[in-house]
């Protein structure tokens, strides 16, 4: 079964979630797909080992054969290249990958080689494996790690992964393709407006999903008004307790710390269970 | 007169950033407010704005294809790297990156790139002054460039008003929206959260700051969770030579500001509205 923990909001909990949930359950892995800010593997002692490099290709080009037709300039849909008097200039943070300039080259001037946006890195337990990608700084696209992450899912265990924040396409990639979706929200008016909008991008990619409220007691009841309104399965409420934020701030999961939390979150994934 | 611009960010998300950012957009003086959050903005929450005037974003192309004319020559599945085809041909607009290469490669012009709204950005007025604000829609690419737009727009309100400062509340991360979010502004101020998550994503989102050469300055926001973290924020920020300008302690009022929809210098007058202003004091002069 795979699970994703998402929000659109930063800083609910999602990691919160998806740490302690893949603790709580037996044979789970855990899989962090926020490559802007990985944080899952500050929970757990074991250090992160890098097993694989994720490149894209990119074009190289080769300025003897180069006639500066400007074709390759004029298809790029991210202008990555341009052609200034007798110059072609490429800006490789703006290219995808696509190879749509090799392809319409006329004189075959370009080749492509592999550049490195990122890594993949391996930590955890044999129990409780944990994996993260890692974007390199000043890299803007982390999609291809992320794409490259859901492949390590092993369809023998139950497969957290951790979302990045947001509604755009990285926190949709993680969305899509897995059995349920559990959103993370805090009963604050910005809470409850970034869940109405992960809740509009959920319903669009169709997988079934339910709502965690986190830090229970800071705020009102709107998110519960909503949720009742909506239709929307309220998994768990996790209360505001000082003592979990301070656990959280020295990367000491809550179920480890106080393990009166660890049957909250088996509840939670038997509930998910009853769903799937 | 040059205008300044000054970016909020944290690289995790939840650590305060518009929390302060709204609280700053109060007290400065002469100033546009712009959200670069597109896929989660919240500051017009706190910020009530009027539209002024909207405008939709097109993001990149779409692919469309005919299957009248298709002749399942499998030549777009073949090339598309972002599989937005079938082996059958079955095209998944959602994953389309809109780069073009299945209607350049289609033999028979079954395929047509076509324009999509992504988007909305919008110019409002607040109590506060203007501010810029978009809504990108539901799982949509090109999130940098709604950024750079917002941008764009705030530049001109700042300069058709004569505002000396645009005041932009950044996204988390350090990918595509957060480096169209600090790219060429005069200063960054990075929120720290003393917890390890938080010195981890603030970390990277500084060397992306020095990558891009942008000055930064930090603070420290709910210092007292964790004092141990806190210190070593500080050495580490010494090391960099990054000037602190402050530490926040944890403060239920912030909550309570953002329930009553108020920015917390609105909210309340007691110690940790004080905090926010000395500290608004410091940003001001570093800029």
């Amino acid at each position: 079964m795979k699970i994703t923990v998402a929000s659109g909001k930063g800083g609910t909990g999602k990691t919160t979630i998806a740490v302690n949930l893949a603790l709580s359950v037996k044979n789970s892995m855990l899989i962090d797909c926020d490559v802007e800010g990985p944080n899952s593997h500050l929970f757990f002692r074991e250090p992160m080992v890098k097993i694989k490099d994720v490149s894209i290709p990119a074009p190289k080009f080769d300025l003897d054969t180069c006639t500066l037709c400007g074709k390759c300039a004029e298809f790029c849909q991210y202008n990555a290249i341009s052609i200034i008097g007798e110059k072609l200039l490429f800006f490789e943070e703006l290219c995808h990958g696509c190879g749509g300039c090799k392809i319409i080259c006329p004189v075959d001037a370009i080749t492509e080689v592999d550049h490195n946006v990122g890594l993949i890195e391996k930590g955890g337990t044999e129990d409780l494996p944990v994996y993260h990608g890692l974007l390199n700084i000043s890299e803007p696209f982390g999609v291809p790690i992320i794409n490259e992450l859901k492949q390590f899912a092993d369809a023998s265990k139950i497969t957290i992964f951790d979302s990045p924040p947001g509604t755009a396409c990285p926190a949709v990639e993680t969305m899509r393709d897995v059995d349920f979706c559990i959103l993370v929200t805090e009963p604050t008016p910005f809470g409850l407006h970034d869940l109405t909008l992960t809740v509009d991008v959920i319903r669009q990619i169709g997988t079934p999903f339910g709502v965690v409220v986190n830090r229970d007691g800071i705020g009102d009841d709107r998110v519960d008004q909503y949720c009742e309104k909506e239709g929307i399965p309220l998994l768990a409420k996790i209360p505001n307790d000082m003592e979990v934020a301070k656990l959280y701030s020295r990367g000491v999961p809550m179920v480890t710390g106080l393990p009166k939390y660890r049957k909250l979150f088996e509840e939670m994934f038997q509930k998910i269970r009853e769903m799937v | 007169m040059m205008v300044k611009e000054l970016t909020i960010i944290s690289g995790k998300g939840g650590c305060g950033k518009t929390t302060i950012a709204s609280s700053f957009a109060a007290l400065a003086k002469d100033h546009v407010i712009a959200d670069a959050d597109v896929d989660a903005a919240d500051m017009h929450i706190l910020l009530q704005p009027e539209i002024r005037k909207s405008e939709v974003f097109h993001g990149l192309n779409i692919a469309q294809k005919n299957d009248d004319l298709c002749i399942n020559c499998g030549k777009c599945y073949e090339n598309c790297r972002y599989g937005a085809f079938d082996p059958d041909n079955t095209l998944h607009p959602e994953k389309c990156e809109g780069c073009a290469v299945c209607e350049l490669v289609c033999p028979v012009d079954a395929i047509k790139m076509v324009e999509r709204q992504a988007g909305e950005a919008f110019i409002s007025d607040t109590r506060f002054g203007p501010l810029v604000h978009a809504k990108l829609h539901a799982g949509e690419e090109a999130s940098g460039k709604l950024v750079a737009l917002v941008r764009q727009r705030a530049r001109e309100v700042a300069e058709k008003e004569g505002k000396e400062l645009i005041l932009i509340d950044g996204p988390p991360g350090t990918g595509c929206t957060v480096i169209a979010a600090m790219t060429g502004v005069n200063l960054v101020l990075v929120v720290f959260e003393p917890t390890l998550s938080g010195i981890h994503d603030a970390k990277r989102i500084i060397e992306v700051a020095k990558h891009f050469q942008i000055p930064a300055i930090a603070l420290i926001n709910k210092y007292d969770i964790n004092t141990e973290n806190t210190r070593d924020i500080l050495d580490y920020c010494k090391g960099e030579g990054i000037d602190v300008v402050g530490k926040i302690p944890y403060d239920d009022t912030a909550t309570q500001a953002m329930l009553s929809e108020k920015t917390v210098v609105e909210y309340t007058d007691g110690p940790l509205a004080l905090t926010i202003r000395e500290i608004w004091d410091r940003v001001e002069k570093a800029l």
